[in-house]
């Protein structure tokens, strides 16, 4: 394998690790926060146990998610600086925004909220993990503003041999960005409500402090519906948005591979990209494709065999990923009605909350898919239509990357071992008296 | 004009990074040897409980800035200093989750486990830091594509070792007088007397830099043709004499704040006689990234300048309060709280 690839793999592993722990982070804080919120307006003290309990939880998550953040600003700079020499100007002063904005207040409120319980009032208190929650939210707008810039660039003039920023608006309103922002975030808190549920119904079944899990899990359910009916809106509209803007994504996106028009969408497909064609085609739904990309039946959706060969991302990986990930999407819509509907009497569904344990993981794997879309369907383009990845990378030698992508395999893994381990640890353990 | 604000702004990020972060590196180093006992290792882990991860974001912050405003200086920083920079990143993350999971798990093997990776985690970032940016003061091998003809060991020569060590030292006494005002009692007593044994060694190691900087790099240059320049060395000496002054009348508030001063000053040093250089190439010195060739463009420059000029100001002012309200000492009863570390 070579430097780009090595170095490929290394970006992967770094960015999926990473993101194992900030969808909980983004939506745990806030569900914290609601539950201390809750505490202060109500005096309930199951509330602020439940403060406590899911935010000694949220630490735990929080901890690991926090430092592989790190590993990603590095990357950038070690192995991808021709890509930051490039368009430093603009994807850089996104990260240290994001930094000077939200990071430090993040960082610095985490502390404070962890070592005051017993320091001001329950008010103040509230207001702590509130600025946690708020500024790893506005983390993630940024993160996603530099994400989104990559996936639609604009705003930028190309000077002196880069792209230097012409107009920083256009950069920050980027829709692309905008859609990207909501569609993670929604997914996030469908994350964390789903932890949440699942962690409550592990103790519900055991009738292991009924009242305090229920009062949790009601919380939690509303928000998981809320956001997984919101997610298939905005989703839908971050779809037709791709197709505009990244029409070869779209079309690896479906496996759609001649342009045509009142193009429709097939319920069972299986891609076989060798021979630009797909294997099994069933099921249509007249027109949908069209209709999703571009608002109109009749829309024209350009096919893949419209795009040079060096020009289509990977279609197996994105097709895939987008097809589970929407699977799953609806799957959540289900499984939090069902919830909500059942919520007063939740502690007799056994059946239901065995679901909602296993249903644990599978946001998780929900975000992963989604990123996967997003990153390996922008291929062969870093910065989508204006840098190709393989222009991007660094001059290295084989062994260094090579021996950083086996550090970090060994290493993240030790980690994530423990920290799932803790984390189950003491969502079992349940909350103190 | 704007490259040199930011160039300024630049070495104070770091500067401000170096003396906050330094005092949780440094005591962090010295975890086995300040405490006796279980309860004394948790009061050192709580001393810097509150404040360290917001110490780090100044870390963050000082390469987001570089990646922001010289994008080609972190460009070649990054992918030359490759194999340095990776492993401070592994000490850094070994360092951090230290905190958090130290104290889950009630069991003496598995925390002197974390006890082990706090002293690595801590003392790497220290002498690599010093390193890199000795090795930045004497010249990098830059070719004139920015490509870094070398490796880690390219680094660790004579002057970048003795900048390693000079991190180091700085940063021992820093956390060691961190630790007697945040404590009391034999903790305190052993806190302070390792500072007072530190100084010594730390001074000789600061002079013996100084002279080495003389002779392996071109800093001096800078100073030479602006003689007011000697002022940031002068205060810096003035502070490290003082933080002496300070030990030796156990006044440990006050030998904290005049040790900052001499890390913040000793940070000031290096970055003034680096101007207008950012890199400079060992190789030749028109390969060298500077504040003219490695800046970004104006437009991006002045929307960081109103970004910083508004929001640093914010960010200390929080972190001022946080320090203040939290920063009374720690104590074995505030070992009871069920959250502390």
């Amino acid at each position: 394998m070579d430097v780009l690839m090595l170095s490929r793999l290394q970006f992967a592993v770094a960015t999926m690790f990473h993101f194992l722990f900030v969808p909980l982070t983004l939506g745990l804080s806030i569900l914290t926060a609601i539950y201390e919120t809750m505490y202060v307006k109500t005096g309930d003290e199951d509330y602020r146990r439940a403060a406590k309990f899911w935010g000694k939880l949220f630490l735990i998550n929080f901890a690991l998610g926090v430092v592989t953040g790190i590993t990603l600003e590095f990357q950038f700079g070690t192995n991808w600086s021709r890509y930051s020499k490039y368009v430093g100007d603009i994807f850089g002063s996104l990260l240290a925004i994001e930094a000077t904005l939200a990071f430090y207040l993040e960082s610095t409120f985490i502390g404070v909220w962890l070592f005051t319980w017993n320091k001001v009032k329950p008010k103040t208190h509230a207001l702590f993990i509130w600025l946690v929650a708020i500024a790893s939210n506005i983390s993630a707008l940024w993160i996603l503003i530099a994400n989104g810039w990559m996936q639609n660039p604009v705003g930028y003039t190309l000077r002196n041999g880069r792209a230097e920023l012409a107009d920083f608006w256009a950069v920050i309103t980027n829709p692309f960005a905008v859609l990207e922002f909501l569609h993670t975030v929604s997914g996030a808190y469908i994350l964390a409500g789903f932890f949440v549920m699942g962690v409550c119904a592990y103790h519900l079944l055991r009738k292991n402090e009924v009242q305090f899990f229920k009062k949790s899990f009601n919380v939690a359910v509303t928000f998981a519906l809320i956001f997984a009916l919101f997610e298939a809106f905005n989703g839908h509209l971050h779809g037709a948005e791709v197709a505009k803007t990244q029409p070869a994504k779209l079309a690896a996106m479906e496996s759609h591979w001649e342009t045509a028009s009142n193009v429709p969408m097939y319920l069972l497909q299986i891609p076989d990209p060798a021979n630009e064609r797909n294997s099994v085609q069933a099921i249509p739904i007249p027109g949908m494709l069209s209709i999703l990309a571009h608002h109109d039946s009749s829309a024209t959706v350009k096919g893949l065999k419209d795009f040079p060969i060096s020009e289509r991302p990977p279609v197996m990986t994105t097709f895939w990923s987008f097809r589970l990930m929407v699977g799953l999407g609806f799957l959540f819509i289900l499984i939090a009605g069902l919830g909500w509907l059942k919520r007063r009497e939740i502690e007799n569904q056994s059946g239901l909350l065995k679901l909602f344990i296993y249903a644990i993981p599978l946001p998780y794997l929900a975000s992963e898919l989604g990123w996967a879309v997003a990153e390996v369907g922008r291929q062969p383009w870093i910065v989508y239509g204006l840098m190709k990845t393989a222009d991007a990378v660094s001059i290295l030698d084989v062994s260094q990357v090579a021996t950083s992508l086996a550090a970090f395999v060994v290493f993240y893994s030790m980690l994530g071992i423990i920290d799932f381990y803790l984390l189950a640890k003491y969502a079992r353990k349940g909350p103190v008296h | 004009m704007l490259e040199t604000i930011w160039f300024i702004l630049w070495g104070v990020l770091w500067a401000v990074y170096f003396m906050l972060d330094g005092f949780d590196l440094g005591l962090g180093t010295l975890l086995p040897v300040l405490s006796k006992n279980e309860s004394e290792r948790r009061i050192i882990y709580n001393s810097m409980g509150p404040f360290w991860d917001g110490n780090e974001v100044w870390l963050i912050t000082a390469g987001g800035a570089t990646f922001a405003a010289f994008p080609t200086a972190y460009a070649v920083m990054f992918n030359g200093l490759y194999s340095a920079l990776l492993l401070l990143l592994f000490a850094l993350i070994i360092r951090g989750v230290c905190f958090e999971f130290r104290n889950k798990v009630d069991s003496p093997g598995w925390r002197s486990v974390w006890d082990a990776a706090m002293v690595i985690g801590s003392f790497l970032p220290a002498l690599l830091l010093g390193v890199a940016f000795a090795n930045i003061f004497e010249g990098l091998p830059i070719d004139q594509n920015g490509v870094f003809q070398g490796g880690l060991l390219t680094l660790l020569n004579p002057y970048g070792l003795a900048g390693g060590v000079l991190f180091v030292l700085l940063f021992l006494v820093h956390g060691s007088l961190w630790l007697a005002v945040k404590s009391e009692g034999a903790l305190q007593d052993r806190a302070g007397a390792m500072a007072k044994k530190l100084w010594p060694v730390l001074l000789v190691v600061a002079v013996l830099f100084l002279g080495f900087t003389l002779v392996a790099t071109d800093l001096f240059h800078n100073y030479f043709k602006t003689p007011v320049l000697w002022l940031i060395p002068l205060i810096a000496v003035l502070a490290l004499i003082g933080t002496f002054v300070f030990i030796r009348q156990a006044a440990w508030g006050k030998a904290w704040i005049s040790s900052a001063l001499t890390i913040v000053f000793v940070t000031f040093f290096g970055v003034a006689g680096l101007f207008p250089r950012l890199l400079p190439s060992s190789l030749n010195s028109d390969y060298s990234v500077t504040i003219q060739n490695g800046a970004a463009s104006q437009l991006t420059l002045k929307i960081m300048l109103v970004v910083a000029l508004v929001m640093v100001p914010v960010v200390i002012a929080y972190q001022t309060w946080v320090y203040l309200f939290l920063g009374g000492k720690v104590t074995e009863k505030d070992l009871a709280y069920e959250e502390a570390y």
